[in-house]
């Protein structure tokens, strides 16, 4: 923070009333609006989660659709990834820039590590489990649900459900934040090797980690209420 | 706090980079194109305003047809359906195309004058917003054209009205329109809340201390941080919605899950801090008035500023006031009704405020005057039926009948507009630089509050007497028409105020004949009214050193430790940033995604649905484009160099 004021008077950055920097300031007013946009979102998943568990012939157990070992891993990746922004901000702040670049590049591809997982886990429960007859069944779509294969030679029959609804909708939106903040990340990561990148970048490139690391928390909000809590209650 | 002035770089070791497609405007860029790539807060505020009066104007076309069906029992003015579309989309406009913009209007405007700073923080972005403001205004107002025209779903589009099983005509694209409509228009609000807040609580002039701040500045930080906070639950909603329609998913689809009650939650969630969005501004606007035309200093100015921010943060808890009807058990019941009745106490403590400021004064009876009276009655009146409706057995009658429709037409006609028709007689001159014409201004009050009072009031009795809301005709035999009659005739009088209201405030800035407005013609008290009418470019020659509250009243009258002083004149001139064109090409890039969203599925030859996002895309790409290259722009800029005075 010191670093990044004593260098603001020389760039365009004017005094500010606080001395926090604009820009910190409208990050964190976003942030504050996001809380809100992921907590309807959170709120319409818990509200629907135990309604309706049983749909037509179908018990809803969604730990039998579930891939917990996969999301403890990517949730675990994701974390990560934030212990590297940090260091970024931390390495850009010392003016440090070569090991800037490349903390920045691990928070990289432990986003996208994260977001591969994602898109796998989503193909997978839409596609469907196979069992022993080569039957589909186990499948979350976004508007129904199919449990299990009644007859063989034949895949489970979908019901119309709404755990799929709020599921995707809710992850995807973090997925979509993550997105986001790794084509940013990947932004700065080019920038580095421009040579224009400079302890002036400080207070940017620490906006992005605010954002990053705020996206970070949601998620251990998320893995907790949408997986964890179907394994406890 | 830091009172040296900001050392700019000298105008030729300026960096900047130019794109063969779009050449930046330069310095002396005039016409269309100032226009469609200005960054100055007050040109985007007079943008902001004209094209909301505009949708006042359609939005009150819309109202004048409601009428005219309810002028008698049975009557064939509209169809059932084009009924239903009226009265959507007059809601629809009324609440998000014209209070709303119209009190962004003097955000812009006033709010970086008032505390004393040259810009908002960022002013690209403040033009985005007003960019997608308009295109969210037109992406709803073309429904008419396309299948099923406009939504007929009411401003609230409660399920499973927006389901598509339901639709009256198959294919309706209605419903479309209007989600990705409310969705560009709550991009521009957020944009521009996120803008203010930081302009507020970090651009401040040296000694403009938070409580020194005019309470109209403090009512924006607390709308600004309103809309960020309500925004995102109608956001998601919304996407909800769209997803339900476009993705068969089920969030709001009883038939296969979902709870069309979720739906009504999530609205009201935003849909009471809205009328607080609605009402806030235009309270700030009277508590500056008053005291002008008063000559007193604002009775309890910490008390005004502190219960509306009490208003900002109960406002949160109590949306269910609008669903006590609904069923939702007798514990939440109860705890909204109690809640809905305490929200009252704030409230009533700002209109004692205006009263005691009041009180005692000298008061002159110029226009903004009398349209400042006429907000405190009339939203007194609206306020005492919102206190009787948070009566849970007395709101079982309310519910869905005209009494509500008198109601909330107090508070947001006889509040609302006539809080910012206030603003607007108030500060014309500051924009335009000439006075308006007092008995003309005087005759548009007369009309629009005998007009008003005529078309309102009467609905207070009916809607005891019973005529439901939202609906296209009535029975002969119930007594109904005498009133109804009554209310279309003052319906049209408020119409003819308005319109020359409007009329006024446009002629303002064209007439030359008007007499100039000076620097200070009401001699008001907030620091606006130092500068030069119209204000200069640069807003302030020389950064001012504020004092004292109401700094322009004690630099004509208080003690002399009480005038505010200026830094002196910086050699390298005040630093101007360039004009841009990518917030309006952004803004077209949304524009055209969401056109492209509306129209992407079609049927095929086999009778299957066919997805083609590639107008979605091409209109992502312009936008992702846009915001690469403003990024890439920087602010730029150039010098001005302004002597001591002028300003
Ligand atoms: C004293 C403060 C207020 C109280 C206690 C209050 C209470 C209420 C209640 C209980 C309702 C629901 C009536 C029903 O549908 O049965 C209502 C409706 C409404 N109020 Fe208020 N209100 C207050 C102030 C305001 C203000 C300041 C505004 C806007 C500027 C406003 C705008 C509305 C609107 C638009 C509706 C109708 C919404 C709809 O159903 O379409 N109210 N009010
Ligand atoms: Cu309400």
């Amino acid at each position: 923070m010191s670093d990044a004021s004593a260098h603001a008077l020389d760039h365009h950055e004017p005094v500010t009333s606080t001395g926090i920097p604009n820009k910190k300031v409208l990050m964190w007013a976003f942030l504050g609006s996001d809380c809100m946009f992921f907590g309807t979102l959170i709120s319409t998943h818990l509200i629907y989660r135990k309604i309706s568990a049983t749909v037509g012939g179908n018990t809803l157990d969604v730990r039998d659709i579930f891939d917990i070992e996969l999301t403890s891993f990517s949730t675990f990746i994701l974390l990560a990834s934030s212990l590297f922004m940090a260091l970024a901000v931390s390495a850009i702040h010392k003016g440090n820039l070569k090991s800037t670049r490349w903390m920045l590049f691990g928070t990289i591809i432990f986003g996208s590590i994260f977001l591969a997982c994602q898109v796998y886990e989503f193909t997978h429960f839409a596609h469907g489990k196979e069992n022993v007859n080569g039957d589909l069944e186990h499948q979350l779509t976004l508007s129904s649900y199919a449990g299990k294969t009644l007859e063989e030679g034949k895949d489970a029959v979908l019901e119309p459900h709404v755990f799929g609804s709020t599921f995707y909708v809710l992850t995807g939106t973090h997925g979509t934040h993550v997105a986001i903040g790794v084509f940013w990340l990947i932004g700065w990561f080019v920038y580095s090797f421009t040579g224009k990148m400079s302890t002036a970048d400080a207070m940017d490139i620490e906006c992005c980690g605010l954002y990053w690391h705020f996206v970070d928390i949601v998620w251990i909000i998320i893995f907790p209420v949408v997986y964890l809590m179907e394994y406890a209650f | 706090m830091a009172t040296e002035s900001i050392k700019y770089a000298a105008p030729d070791t300026e960096t900047k980079l130019e794109t063969k497609v779009f050449p930046r405007p330069g310095q002396h860029t005039s016409g269309i194109v100032d226009w469609l790539t200005t960054i100055d807060h007050k040109k985007i505020g007079m943008m902001y305003g004209l094209t909301a009066l505009f949708f006042l104007l359609i939005g009150g076309v819309e109202a004048l047809l409601i009428r005219s069906q309810l002028w008698s029992h049975n009557m064939d003015v509209l169809t059932n359906r084009q009924y239903n579309q009226m009265f959507t989309m007059h809601g629809t406009t009324m609440v998000f195309l014209v209070i709303m913009p119209l009190s962004a209007a003097f955000f812009n405007y006033l709010m970086p004058l008032q505390i004393g700073a040259r810009d908002v923080a960022f002013p690209r972005m403040n033009a985005l917003s007003l960019w997608c403001f308009v295109a969210g205004g037109l992406i709803l107002n073309l429904s008419w054209f396309f299948t099923g025209g406009s939504p007929a779903i009411g401003w609230f589009g409660y399920a499973p009205l927006t389901d598509t099983r339901f639709a009256e005509v198959i294919g309706d694209m209605g419903p479309d329109f209007w989600i990705f409509s409310l969705q560009m228009l709550g991009l521009a609000s957020l944009l521009a809340s996120f803008n203010f807040i930081t302009t507020i609580i970090n651009m401040r002039a040296p000694g403009m201390t938070m409580m020194r701040m005019p309470v109209f500045t403090w009512m924006t930080l607390i709308v600004s941080f309103l809309i960020i906070l309500a925004f995102p639950a109608i956001t998601i909603a919304l996407v909800e919605l769209m997803f339900d329609r476009t993705y068969d998913t089920n969030f709001y689809d009883f038939l296969e899950g979902g709870k069309p009650h979720l739906w009504q939650h999530l609205f009201w969630i935003f849909g009471h801090p809205e009328v607080y969005i609605l009402i806030l501004p235009a309270m700030g606007i009277v508590s500056e008035v008053i005291p002008v035309f008063s000559r007193k200093p604002l009775f309890g100015y910490g008390l005004i500023i502190f219960s509306g921010a009490i208003i900002g943060f109960m406002g949160f808890a109590v949306w269910s006031h609008h669903m006590f009807t609904t069923g939702m058990g007798v514990v939440a019941t109860s705890a909204f009704s109690i809640l809905t009745m305490l929200i009252a106490i704030p409230t009533g403590i700002k209109i004692f405020n205006w009263i005691g400021t009041m009180w005692g004064g000298r008061i002159r009876f110029d226009t903004p005057m009398l349209f400042a009276l006429g907000f405190i009655t009339m939203f007194m009146i609206g306020g005492f039926t919102g206190i009787m409706h948070s009566s849970v057995p007395i709101d079982a009658q309310h519910q869905d009948s005209y009494f509500v429709v008198a109601h909330f037409h107090y508070v947001l006609i006889g509040g609302a507009l006539f809080g910012l028709f206030c603003g607007f007689y108030f500060w014309i001159p500051k924009m335009s630089g000439r006075m308006l014409n007092e008995s003309l201004g005087k005759l548009v009050f007369t009309l629009m509050f005998i007009g008003f009072n005529l078309t309102f009031f009467p609905m207070h009795y009916l809607g005891m007497i019973g005529q439901p809301r939202r609906t296209h005709s009535y029975n002969e035999g119930h007594g109904f028409e005498t009133w109804n009659q009554i209310a279309t005739i003052g319906s049209a009088i408020l119409g003819v105020g308005i319109a020359i209201g409007i009329f006024q405030f446009i002629n303002a800035f064209f007439n030359k004949k008007l007499k100039p407005a000076g620097k200070n013609p009401w001699d008001a008290r907030t620091l606006e009214w130092t500068l030069s009418s119209p204000v200069r470019e640069y807003n302030f020659a020389r950064n001012p050193i504020i004092k004292s509250r109401d700094q322009a009243w004690e630099n004509n009258y208080g003690a002399k430790e009480n005038h505010s002083e200026k830094e002196p004149l910086d050699d390298h001139g005040v630093h101007m940033p360039d004009r841009s064109w990518y917030p309006l090409l952004t803004a077209f890039g949304l524009f055209v995604l969401v056109i492209g969203m509306l129209f992407h599925a079609s049927i095929g030859p086999a009778g299957e649905l066919v997805r083609d996002y590639t107008v979605a895309i091409c209109g992502g790409t312009i936008a992702i484009f846009g915001i690469i290259m403003w990024s890439l722009e920087g602010p730029a800029g150039y010098h001005l160099f302004p002597k001591e005075n002028e300003e």
